[in-house]
């Protein structure tokens, strides 16, 4: 039998989630950029299959650095 | 464009590019004639009209005007004809497409194969992604085509469809019960006419600028004479070009196609005309087409038709386009000079009469301009063109008068001079592989045929001076001369965004010299510190002598004192500073313990750890960072020229007698190394019989090899320590290892001890004849001088076989790096290629071509390296030892 993991409790794993739409509309404003200005990130893909996201989503990805701790990264979900 | 020179021209932008097919008609309405002659030029040598080489086309030929626009050979542009091909044929580039198109379509009603509802889902979803996401929206066409081809009856007219097979690169089957057909290119127009302009929306084609039937030429456009001239050799012979050789072949068929037509010819003949038509214009594209054999000139060789023009490293766009050639630059040999600064370059004087820089006249330069025409173009501060105002060049060479254009010299003219002491140049050596690799200097004009430059600079450039050469560049305007001077002169990238650290600092001499200055035992009398100080550009009193009594002597600490800024404070450990990890600090017994305090070099010795190039957090690094490049110039210019001369003074040299060790410690040596050789054979009689217990995850023979390299190299290390009890800091050899200027002291017990073990792929050697490695050795023998053990020195010499050891060890090691360096440079290449686009935005947020942002802020933190503390924004470690140092100074 397959063992059924989690992904998002691996910790090779950054931390991610799905954001609102409210979220999105206020990062996006304050950074000034417009959605179709960021990396994409597969629906399909393992990471965004596991945060449930749906194609037209954001995730933002907290990865530990080791220049400055933390940093935030964001995907916009494509249907695929 | 240069807003300087050419104010008159308007600049134009563009705003889009856009790519589509030609449409017969298109080809007509460009064309200025019909060619129907398969000849170029008659009897008389005249061209042909309606010929390949008719005059309409263009002109090439001096001396004559163009028919259709009457411009000279240079002006005209050249024009289009076309040939009327007798029957259609497929385009080889769009073979592909056609396919696809031939499969998604029906081939009855020509709808695309899928149900009305489907069609219009998809055309919405298109519509959709055409804004931002063409990717998206191409990725999402190809999905639809994929879909429609899985059809095999039509959704409109119920028609059934059948497998269309494409063999390359041009012909097209369709397989029905079994049964495949060849498709003629006119089927194969009329399925592809048949197709909705709405249905082609969906599948990604924009039916006004690219008709599918178009694929399939029945015109075929003649590129003009401009881009296939032909060449007369010497004996009056005319030779075409490989593109008319290629059309005349096309008109040939073309038109037996066409008579056999007229007259009625069986089928099979046409089809075999009309196959060789097809063969001959798919050669015409592209000679290089998988499955069909390459159209040949009659001397066998291929001819080079249009995708062979363009394609490859010397093609239209690698060789044309891409590979950038220029005026204004100059390339030669580099050597030495240690007396220029570190922002100039030697240029020969025979260069800077070449290279030239525009310099407008002004009420301010008239005298200056009028003595640099008067010395014209031979003589170097001189000039080589006089531009007037109305645009007029002025070649001085042919100039009988000189002085009377110097006369007449005044505001508006240009003058063409020579290179001059302290121009801003670029210079670069290859391979440019960071920014460093190219930086601007200050010209400094001087006499011999090399390129000079300060010995400082080659870690930059990565340069030496066995026979290395150089390019130089001459800015042309004063935005680009202002630019380099401010961003990319030398001492600007002294920090390197690489590491965080100077890139340029002390390399060798420098630091055995800056070693021999400040140790401790280094007293200078009056007359050397001064000349000394003098040498290094220090103006001023020279401080208190250290020794009044009864002379007065001065340290070499002193000297470098003079030149560090007075509120300086550092401290570090020198390299010499002792190994084992200990540090005594102030009672280091080789002066190791730097401490600079107020400006003033207290204790220690600056060596590799305070200034040598490529290392961060040393003595260097705080005073780039803190003091600016200005000083650090200053200093490497001054201070480090002074390192270098009193090695000068000083001497230093080394000989054979360097690696002299008493015969005593020879003898120490020699029986090390026989009890390790004895040790080796004892391991193998324990293996002989069976004793030997296998390491963890090796084999019984892997183990024993790994035990007798263990013991070897321990017998290695044992003799290098011996005979580094005879090596001191008085021998020069030891002084440049241990300081770091070169070498380590390895190679140094290399050459007076034992060499050592030679490995071939990281083991012992093994190969060669069987079961031995040389005739040698008896076979089997697994001991240390069979297998590449070398037991002596280089100094005393090495015997045959440890020499072809060495040899072999010593060709791995080039092989390796040819290797080594092939693979990375092209590694870093297809880096270089994919991160060229990126930039760090005004916000701070790193941008790809302004399509994604790659990073929110830079780095993640927003830092630059080369301005932060070793990539830190601040090195705690560094504020607390100097506080702690300050308390117990007080």
């Amino acid at each position: 039998m397959v063992r059924k993991v989690n992904i998002l409790k691996h910790e090779l794993v950054p931390e991610a989630r799905l954001l609102t739409k409210e979220e999105v509309k206020e990062i996006f404003r304050r950074m000034e950029i417009r959605i179709s200005e960021i990396p994409w990130i597969f629906a399909s893909d393992p990471m965004a299959k596991a945060l449930g996201a749906k194609p037209g989503d954001v995730i933002m990805i907290i990865r530990k650095s080791k220049t400055s701790g933390k940093s935030v990264a964001f995907r916009f979900v494509m249907p695929g | 464009m240069s807003m300087v020179y050419n104010d008159a021209k308007e600049e134009k932008i563009i705003g889009a590019i856009k790519f589509g097919l030609l449409s017969p008609d298109m080809i007509r309405k460009l064309s200025v004639t019909a060619i129907v002659i398969p000849e170029t030029y008659d009897e008389e040598g005249m061209p042909i009209r309606g010929g390949l080489m008719d005059r309409r086309l263009g002109t090439v030929e001096p001396g004559v005007r163009c028919e259709t626009c009457g411009n000279s050979p240079g002006s005209c542009p050249g024009h289009f004809g076309h040939i009327e091909l007798a029957r259609p044929v497929v385009h080889p580039e769009f073979a592909k497409n056609i396919h696809t198109l031939l499969r998604a379509t029906c081939r009855s009603c020509g709808r695309l194969l899928l149900p009305e509802d489907e069609i219009e889902k998809a055309r919405a979803k298109i519509k959709q992604y055409e804004k931002h996401w063409t990717t998206l929206k191409h990725r999402y066409v190809e999905s639809i085509a994929k879909k429609a081809m899985k059809s095999t009856s039509c959704p409109h007219c119920g028609a059934p469809q059948f497998k269309i097979k494409f063999e390359k690169p041009y012909t097209f089957y369709e397989e029905r019960d079994g049964v495949s057909s060849k498709l003629r290119p006119n089927e194969i127009r009329e399925r592809l006419e048949r197709i909705t302009d709405s249905d082609l929306e969906v599948l990604g084609i924009d039916p006004k600028e690219a008709r599918p039937e178009w694929m399939v030429l029945t015109v075929l456009p003649v590129v003009p004479i401009t881009v296939r001239p032909s060449i007369t050799l010497e004996t009056g012979m005319r030779s075409e070009d490989d593109l008319t050789h290629k059309l005349v072949d096309i008109l040939r068929i073309n038109q037996r196609l066409k008579e056999s037509i007229e007259v009625g010819a069986p089928p099979l003949i046409i089809d075999d005309l009309w196959e060789l038509l097809q063969y001959h214009v798919a050669t015409y594209f592209d000679n290089e087409l998988p499955g069909i054999p390459p159209a040949r000139h009659r001397s066998g060789r291929p001819l080079r038709t249009l995708a062979q023009r363009l394609k490859g490293k010397e093609g239209r766009f690698r060789g044309s386009l891409a590979g950038k050639r220029v005026d204004f630059s100059a390339r030669t040999v580099i050597s030495p000079d240690p007396n220029i600064s570190i922002n100039e370059v030697g240029v020969p004087v025979e260069i800077a009469k070449v290279l030239v820089i525009p310099e407008k006249v002004t009420e301010w330069n008239v005298e200056e301009l009028r003595k640099l025409v008067r010395n014209g173009p031979f003589v170097h501060p001189g000039a080589n063109y006089v531009i007037r105002p109305d645009g007029g060049r002025v070649d001085l060479r042919y100039v009988k008068d000189r002085d009377a254009i110097a006369e007449a010299l005044m505001p508006g003219y240009i003058v063409e001079r020579h290179l001059k002491d302290g121009d801003i140049v670029l210079f670069n050596r290859q391979p440019s592989l960071h920014r460093m690799s190219i930086m601007a200097h200050k010209v400094k004009v001087l006499p011999y045929k090399t390129f000079r430059l300060n010995l400082l600079v080659c870690t930059p450039y990565n340069a030496d001076f066995d026979g290395d050469e150089m390019n130089l560049h001459v800015p042309q305007t004063e935005e680009a001369r202002a630019e380099a001077r401010a961003l990319m002169l030398v001492q600007e990238q002294i920090l390197s965004p690489r590491y965080g650290g100077p890139i340029i600092g002390a390399i060798h001499d420098y630091i055995t010299g800056a070693y021999l200055l400040t140790r401790k035992d280094t007293l200078l009398d009056k007359n050397i510190a001064s000349r000394l100080a003098y040498l290094a550009g220090y103006k001023g009193e020279l401080p208190e002598p250290a020794v009044l009594k009864p002379n007065k002597y001065w340290t070499g600490k002193q000297l470098v004192s003079i030149f560090l800024p007075k509120d300086l404070d550092y401290i570090g450990k020198a390299a010499v500073a002792g190994s084992g990890g200990i540090c005594n600090e102030e009672e280091c017994e080789n002066d190791g313990y730097v401490l600079v305090w107020n400006g003033e070099l207290l204790i220690g010795v600056l060596d590799k750890n305070s200034i040598v190039a490529q290392r961060p957090e040393t003595l260097l690094h705080e005073i780039v960072k803190e003091y600016g490049s200005d000083k650090a110039r200053e200093i490497m210019d001054g201070m480090f020229k002074m390192f270098v001369e009193y090695l000068d003074l000083h001497g230093f040299t080394i000989g054979l007698d360097t690696m002299d060790i008493p015969r005593d410690a020879l003898k120490d040596i020699r029986e090390v190394l026989e009890e390790g050789e004895r040790e080796v054979y004892e391991l193998i009689e324990k293996m002989k019989s069976g004793q030997l217990t296998a390491l963890p995850g090796k084999t019984l023979e892997e183990s024993l090899e790994a035990k007798i390299m263990e013991t070897l190299s321990r017998a290695r290390d044992k003799a290098g320590e011996i005979a580094s009890r005879y090596l001191g800091m008085s021998n020069h050899a030891v002084i440049m290892a241990r300081t770091g200027a070169r070498a380590n002291m390895l190679n140094i017990t290399q050459m007076a001890a034992v060499l050592g073990q030679q490995a071939v792929r990281g083991e012992r050697v093994k190969r060669g004849y069987t079961n031995r490695t040389l005739p040698h050795f008896k076979p089997g023998d697994l001991g240390p001088r069979a297998r590449g053990f070398v037991s002596s020195n280089f100094k005393n010499g090495l015997t045959p076989t440890e020499f072809f050891f060495h040899a072999m060890a010593g060709r791995e090691g080039l092989v390796d790096t040819a290797v080594r360096t092939a693979q990375s440079g092209y590694m870093y290449r297809r880096l270089a290629n994919a991160l060229q686009d990126f930039y760090v935005a005004y916000d701070g947020s790193v941008r790809s071509s302004e399509v994604f942002v790659i990073q929110p802020r830079y780095g993640e933190d927003g830092i630059d390296p080369s301005k932060s503390d070793h990539g830190k924004a601040v090195n705690i470690d560094k504020v607390v030892k100097k506080i702690l140092a300050k308390r117990g100074m007080r």
